[in-house]
């Protein structure tokens, strides 16, 4: 691994457990049901449970054939039917209807559903609305955590991020504190607890009362974890909106990361099919340049297959015995980086192809001119002719809402005309995503944002009791001043460099843009951890409307408690993007600690985007 | 401790019985036993009485009285009697008192004469009445049987799970059976009957005469029967005084005897210890008492004046005292013996108690005990008795021994000596595991404590065993006698939730009940007391105080819940809604805000139920988003209650998406412009106004054209229009809709240069002045790689966009003479870098020149 660590940072613990646990799960469930089965699996879940366990795997435990859930009628004709689902009211409708449909026909099976997460009071509802809450039996399987790589867990929930902050619905903060109290059973005692935003504190308290319940006392054993931060989406949606430069942020924003694989295309294969590769610390090749700026991808591939090329070359010279060594032991591992350098490659050339077509490098000055607040005329120009031209309705969305939240909110000319071209030019429907995005803050009109905020610090000062507490949550959908021209002030998230910022060798964690600017999140983990709490920080927590805690249960003093007081579990809730990661890597880098990402779902400003347009019917 | 065995009698060879006064009974009782309704619970358990019963007069000073005692005979409480003629009392196996009446309605008691429930033995008991009844035990519970006046049984095995039982008749049956008991065989309850001679079995569908194996057939008319504890022995007695004794299964005698008393005894039990080979029953009558056993002597005892008794050297024949008139009362190991003055254990003596108390006995136990009195004594005699146990290498057993025979005293003087010989052998052996040891000296322990006069409850160590210590706390609290059953589980170090916190919830909910104290005296002290104790449920204590009609208290208690989903289900049994709903909020449990929503749903109607919801956000959210995917209608009807004309607007929008045709479609969206008015959203309005106009346009495009132009943006829309050609057209919706002059410039040559319409685009170039400049000109020919078109509109482009536009066309030398023109060294870096040295040497040089000329100055 080329990572120069000042400090050695702790290998991050194995998580390889929680794969086996959710297996096991799944088998012990789907024995419930004896006999051959067809298996009905939610699109949503397919990646998932095939990360967890193959089809070999689930066709030893008598399934027989596999379906989608989708809206077609199941042409299945199993006696025994097994469905593998999200809770949601869609799909009760789905299985409700094949239920039914078998009653008219007078055909008789036996129905299972397996909920995964959790299941939901209001799937029972449905059911029972529809009449065959006795024909069904329900089940949950607990599979709360999928390892993605050696360091990112994800709940694979990205409608967390929807539900929660625009619609306001509390459902999945359940499953959080679940999923909390799952790492902290295998992992922890975790000793020191910091978090920031409503849902954070919610799901901890949940989690704590959880914890309680159970009586379940890790005392005595090791920790392998020592430190977990909370936060949530909406402290930093600035972050989230600006185009990423890192490498593996490029590979998501281009071709769409999906459950810890890709599919690259012909034009990054180079020949007539597409390849699922799947992205993690196993790939050697990929390993050393996630984190990397983009600038500096090209000369490491094109260093690294200069140097692939001398290691095939040592065959000359060879006798038949080294020949043979080399063959035997070399070959393979030479030929399999020699495959993934040649898809990076392409990748990266695929990636350039696109971005340079489009304007990135003005579309990236456009962005660092809002992140630092100067010539907001021109880039609102530039936002204009980007809706005009019709270049990408999601970027266009995307640019707006980085202006507005830069901004605190749009004036209100340019609020109404950018709207309406934006109508005239991708359609009258969203009008409707206008609406989401005024709710939950990312697209605004200034000045507004002042009395909601008065009504809102009113209502908090009359109400102070933990019941009461709750009914300002409801204002957390609506829109609220983002400040973040005085939080970027307050944390220099603009670094002042003189001359050029070395990319190569960065200084410091705005590397992941470019040097133009340092992640807010990624900022708040460092500042917290750094002063081991909120001291100092208290302008700041203001500014992004508090809701901070910090919990040291028992911590060891500095220095002691091992290697697991330098493991730090990062939560994010409603998402977290790569290039977070990567910033977070780096710092963790800096300060010999180990970054363990835990997120409802990796997510990017496309995947925050469509969330918040409103399906067509 | 010499003249221990003073008071054991011999039965037989091998076994000795004894009987010793548990406690004299102070209960004053001036009737005598026989005047009035007796019922004894086992286990050392509670009395109760009914006095007067007998006298038919009912006029209310005469009323009759019940009156419940502990065993040591301390009032726990009285109550007069004011419902029907009682015909039997008894007790359930959780203690609870069964009065069965006359009409055969049994009501159920508790031991402080509290009444909790009643309940019929059918319609046929009560036309016939009760005759006699029985309460018996089984392994469903406790039942209750009854013969009727028309000398048929009714039954039931369970009184908690009722289901009467009717027997088959007994043929020809006139008058009622002599004698009769219930059995239970293989899980099936049977009633035996005497008549006369006969014996009759009756199961559930049929009425068998039986004979029992063995039996004198000159034995005569039976007058009792008795079954044994377990049901497995069986005991009838003869009006010859003739006793049979065998199994209830009727296939095995085990032994008889002779009494020669002809009179009916008044009761007859069995007495026999667990396990022990030797059987017995105890026969009273009147003034005389009798053990009769496998033997031909048996012990008799009969009404002596004390002061002459002197058994042995009266008679030569054992004999106990029966002074009084007695009452018996069945238990597992022995018979219990009441009468106005006393209350006395009679049993078979222990094996163990035997080995070590029997006169010049040689066993281990009863060596080691003699070695540990000479040792105290300081007697080398206590060596020699050591060595006798430890050369047969009998110590751990001599140990056990005494151990055991400890557990089988009633005086802690003869517990503490066997306890301190188990004591001083144990010293002697390397590795005499301590647990017995502990275990026994705890139990006695609680033992003694239960004992105790004030507690009264005479429970012996092998009864204690079987009831086990959960059932014995039980009982104690049953008795409210929680201090001394918290102190037995610190005592014993019982798991918190199953000790101390299952008491003090117990406690607690009586506690509720005292009506005298205040909401807030009560909510305080069970607060005091409980604390924060793990396993407490103060919603089920709530729940006690809820059910005692104190709605208030109840609140209260309910806050000390920590776990507020506790909190919820009985906030909604007291209708207390609104709460339960900030509750279940608070709990931050979803699946318990929609249970209370649903709830709430049913129980409001729809208008208080949005009114209530709208209070609440959080809930408010979770049942919209349920309502978006299963009830849409209901979606809009909270919209309304809300005047929410903002999600009204949007709402119609969403169902536009729906509707197939064009019209329903405007009908949907008219709507929503409606609703975004009142909303004062002109905006929304104003934006689905035009959208209105541009589906009507399209729906007409699309007829002239025949090509669909439907749900096509504004954009498209008139994209599509110039790609086809329909210039007028394209004009027309440019100055209907506004479009801006930008958007409409860069729509337009974008459209023309996908047609390749060069011409009609110079045209359009000329018209007026480029509101978006020229370089787009250039961009979209490049993009559409017409170079020649391009090169037309780079001239035209802005001076400072002019060396960009050349570069692109592909002219550098132009290119490179707008920049030295404008003297800019980035412009001049940048067409330095597009120059290749093969081919553009001269331009290079040209740049290069200019360049340095500028940095010179």
């Amino acid at each position: 691994m080329a990572s120069t660590a000042r400090r050695d940072a702790p290998e991050p613990p194995d998580f390889g457990i929680l794969k086996r646990l959710a297996r096991d799960q799944l088998i012990y469930l789907l024995e419930q049901l004896p006999g051959r089965k067809d298996l009905f699996i939610e699109p949503d879940l397919m990646s998932p449970l095939d990360r967890i366990a193959n089809v070999s795997v689930l066709k030893q435990h008598e399934v027989d054939k596999l379906y989608r859930v989708e809206n077609r009628p199941a042409p299945s004709t199993s006696d025994q039917l097994c469905f593998l689902v999200r809770p949601r009211v869609r799909t009760m409708r789905y299985i409700a209807d094949i239920v039914n449909a078998d009653k008219m026909s007078g055909r008789s099976r036996k129905y299972k559903i397996i909920f995964s997460p959790q299941k939901f009071y209001a799937c029972e509802m449905v059911l029972e609305e529809e009449g065959v809450f006795g024909d069904v039996t329900c089940d949950e399987w607990s599979f709360y955590l999928l390892p993605l790589d050696e360091d990112i867990i994800s709940m694979e929930l990205p409608e967390f991020f929807r539900d929660y902050f625009l619609e306001g619905d509390h459902r999945w903060i359940n499953s959080v504190a679940r999923a909390l109290q799952l790492l902290n059973s295998l992992y922890g005692p975790f000793s020191r607890v910091y978090g920031i935003g409503r849902c954070a504190k919610m799901s901890y308290e949940l989690w704590r009362d959880l914890e309680e319940e159970s009586e379940n006392d890790g005392q005595g054993r090791k920790p392998e974890i020592g430190n977990i931060f909370l936060m949530d989406r909406d402290m930093d949606y600035v972050t989230a909106l600006c185009s990423q430069v890192v490498y593996e942020g490029l590979v998501d924003d281009t071709f769409r990361i999906k459950c810890g694989s890709v599919d690259f295309g012909p034009e990054v294969t180079s020949s007539d099919k597409s390849i699922k590769v799947l992205l993690n610390a196993q790939d050697k090749i990929f390993s050393q340049i996630r984190n990397e700026h983009f600038s500096s991808v090209f000369g490491f591939l094109s260093q690294k297959s200069r140097n692939l090329q001398a290691q095939y070359d040592r065959r000359q010279g060879m006798d038949i015995k080294q020949m043979k060594n080399f063959v035997s032991q070399e070959l393979k591992g030479l030929k399999q980086e020699h495959r993934l350098l040649s898809l990076h490659i392409g990748a990266c050339e695929s990636i350039m192809k696109k971005k340079t077509k489009q304007d990135f490098q003005e579309m990236i000055k456009v962005e660092h001119a809002l992140l630092e607040g100067f010539d907001i005329r021109e880039s609102t120009s530039f936002i204009e002719e980007h809706i005009d031209r019709q270049v990408s309705p999601i970027e266009s969305l995307r640019l707006m809402c980085l202006l507005s939240i830069t901004e605190n909110g749009l004036i209100p000319k340019d609020y109404r005309s950018l709207k309406t071209q934006y109508l005239q030019s991708y359609g009258p429907e969203h009008l409707l995503t206008f609406h989401n995005l005024k709710r939950i803050g990312l697209l605004t009109e200034q000045a507004a944002g002042e009395t909601l905020t008065a009504v809102e610090s009113r209502v908090s000062k009359l109400v102070t009791d933990r019941a009461a507490g709750k009914i300002t949550d409801a204002f957390n959908s609506l829109a609220k001043k983002s400040n973040f021209r005085a939080i970027s002030k307050k944390l220099s998230l603009i670094p002042r460099v003189d001359g050029e910022y070395n990319l190569k060798m960065p200084p410091d964690m705005a590397y992941v843009f470019s040097g133009a600017y340092t992640p807010l999140s990624c900022k708040i983990v460092e500042q917290v951890l750094e002063r081991r709490g909120w001291q100092g920080l208290e302008e700041v927590v203001r500014l992004l409307n508090g809701n901070e805690f910090a919990m040291a249960d028992g911590a060891p003093e500095d220095g002691a408690g091992g290697d697991a007081q330098r493991v730090v579990v990062a939560v994010f809730l409603g998402g977290c993007t790569f290039s977070e990661i990567a910033a977070l890597r780096f710092l963790g880098k800096e300060r010999g600690c180990r970054f363990i990402f835990l997120t409802t779902a990796i997510t990017s400003s496309a995947r925050m985007m469509e969330a918040m347009a409103e399906a067509k019917a | 401790m010499d003249c221990y065995t003073a008071n054991w009698n011999p039965l037989g060879e091998e076994a000795f019985y004894r009987k010793f006064e548990l406690y004299t009974m102070e209960w004053g009782l001036k009737e005598d036993l026989r005047d009035c309704l007796v019922a004894a619970a086992p286990y050392g358990g509670p009395i109760a009485l009914l006095k007067n019963n007998a006298r038919k007069e009912k006029s209310p000073s005469t009323r009759p009285l019940l009156e419940i005692y502990s065993a040591s005979g301390l009032l726990l409480a009285s109550i007069p009697w004011k419902s029907g003629q009682l015909v039997q009392l008894g007790w359930t196996a959780s203690e609870d008192l069964l009065c069965i009446q006359e009409d055969g309605t049994v009501l159920i008691y508790n031991l402080f004469c509290e009444f909790k429930r009643h309940f019929s033995m059918g319609n046929e008991v009560l036309q016939n009445h009760v005759l006699e009844a029985k309460v018996f035990h089984t392994e469903y519970g406790t039942g209750v049987a009854i013969l009727t006046g028309a000398h048929r049984f009714s039954l039931t095995t369970n009184i908690d799970d009722l289901k009467l039982r009717r027997m088959p008749e007994v043929p020809g049956l006139q008058k009622p059976p002599s004698c009769w008991a219930v059995l239970t065989q293989d899980r099936v309850t049977i009633v035996l009957l005497a008549v006369g001679q006969d014996l009759y079995l009756l199961d559930n569908t049929s009425c068998s005469v039986v004979t029992p194996p063995g039996m004198s057939p000159s034995a005569g008319a039976y007058l009792q029967m008795a079954v044994s504890f377990n049901y497995r022995c069986l005991a009838l007695f003869t009006d010859t005084g003739y006793i049979w004794m065998g199994l209830a299964t009727l296939k095995d005698k085990l032994c008889e005897f002779n009494s020669t008393i002809r009179s009916p005894p008044k009761q007859m039990v069995w007495c026999t210890r667990p396990r022990s080979r030797q059987r017995a029953v105890v026969v009273a009558w009147d003034r005389q008492l009798m053990v009769a056993g496998d033997s031909t002597e048996c012990i008799r005892a009969g009404l002596q004046p004390p002061a002459t008794f002197f058994p042995r050297a009266l008679s030569g024949r054992h004999r106990f005292v029966l002074d009084e008139d007695s009452y018996l009362v069945p238990e597992p190991d022995g018979v219990r013996i009441l009468s106005r003055t006393s209350h006395e254990f009679l049993h078979e003596i222990p094996e163990a108690s035997q080995e070590i108390f029997k006169i010049a006995s040689m066993a281990p136990g009863a060596l080691l005990l003699e070695a540990q009195k000479e040792y105290e004594k300081e007697s080398q005699k206590a060596d020699e008795y050591l060595r006798e146990i430890k050369d047969q290498k009998l110590l751990p057993e001599a140990v056990s021994q005494c151990i055991e025979a400890a557990g089988y005293e009633h005086e802690p003087e003869t517990q503490k000596s066997l306890l301190r010989a188990a004591s001083f052998g144990k010293c002697f052996i390397d590795k005499f595991p301590p647990e017995s040891f502990v275990r026994m000296c705890q139990d006695l322990r609680v033992l003694n404590s239960i004992r105790d006069y004030q507690i009264g409850i005479p429970l012996t160590f092998t009864q204690y065993k079987r009831l086990t210590v959960e059932v014995l706390l039980d009982r104690l609290v049953l008795r409210r006698l929680y201090p001394l059953a918290i102190r037995i589980c610190e005592y014993l170090r019982l798991p918190e939730i199953q000790g101390v916190s299952r008491i003090l919830a117990h406690w607690a909910c009586y506690k509720v009940q005292q009506k005298d104290k205040s909401d807030e005296e009560v909510a305080y002290a069970i607060n005091q007391k409980l604390g924060d104790t793990p396993g407490i449920s103060y919603s089920e204590i709530a729940a006690r105080a809820y059910d005692c009609g104190r709605t208030e208290l109840a609140i209260k208690l309910l806050e000390y819940e920590p776990r507020s989903g506790e909190q919820v289900p009985l906030l909604l049994k007291m209708k207390r809604s609104k709460l339960a709903l900030s509750k279940a909020i608070e709990s931050g449990d979803t699946d318990l805000v929609y249970t209370v929503v649903l709830h709430l749903k049913n129980e409001l109607n729809r208008g208080t139920f949005f009114m209530t919801l709208q209070n609440q956000p959080v809930a408010l959210s979770l049942y919209r988003q349920f309502c978006k995917h299963q009830e849409r209608e209901t979606l809009k009807d909270l919209y309304n209650q809300d005047d929410n004309h903002q999600e009204l607007g949007n709402f119609h929008v969403h169902s536009s998406y729906s509707e197939k045709r064009i019209e329903g479609r405007v009908g949907a969206l008219q709507n929503a412009v409606d609703e975004y008015y009142k909303a004062k959203n002109e905006f929304a309005a104003k934006a689905t106004e035009d959208q209105i106009k541009l589906l009507r346009l399209q729906r007409h495009l699309q007829e002239d054209f025949d090509k669909p132009y439907l749900d096509l943006s504004l954009h498209n829309t008139v994209s599509t229009l110039i790609q086809d050609g329909h210039h007028k057209k394209a004009e027309q919706l440019y100055r209907d809709f506004k479009i801006p002059d930008k958007r409409y410039w860069w729509l337009k040559i974008s459209a023309l240069a996908t047609r390749g319409d060069w011409e009609e685009m110079e045209k359009f170039s000329k018209s007026k002045k480029s509101p978006i400049g020229y370089l787009p000109f250039v961009e979209i020919a490049v993009k559409h790689h017409n170079r020649y078109e391009a090169k037309k509109y780079a001239p035209r482009v802005t001076p400072e966009q002019r060396v960009k536009a050349f570069i692109l066309v592909g002219d550098l030398e132009q290119a490179a003479d707008a920049a030295i023109e404008h003297k800019n060294e980035a412009e001049m870096n940048l067409v330095l870098s597009k120059c290749s040295a093969a081919t553009d040497s001269a331009v290079m040089e040209k740049l290069n020149r200019a360049r340095a000329q500028l940095l010179k100055k």
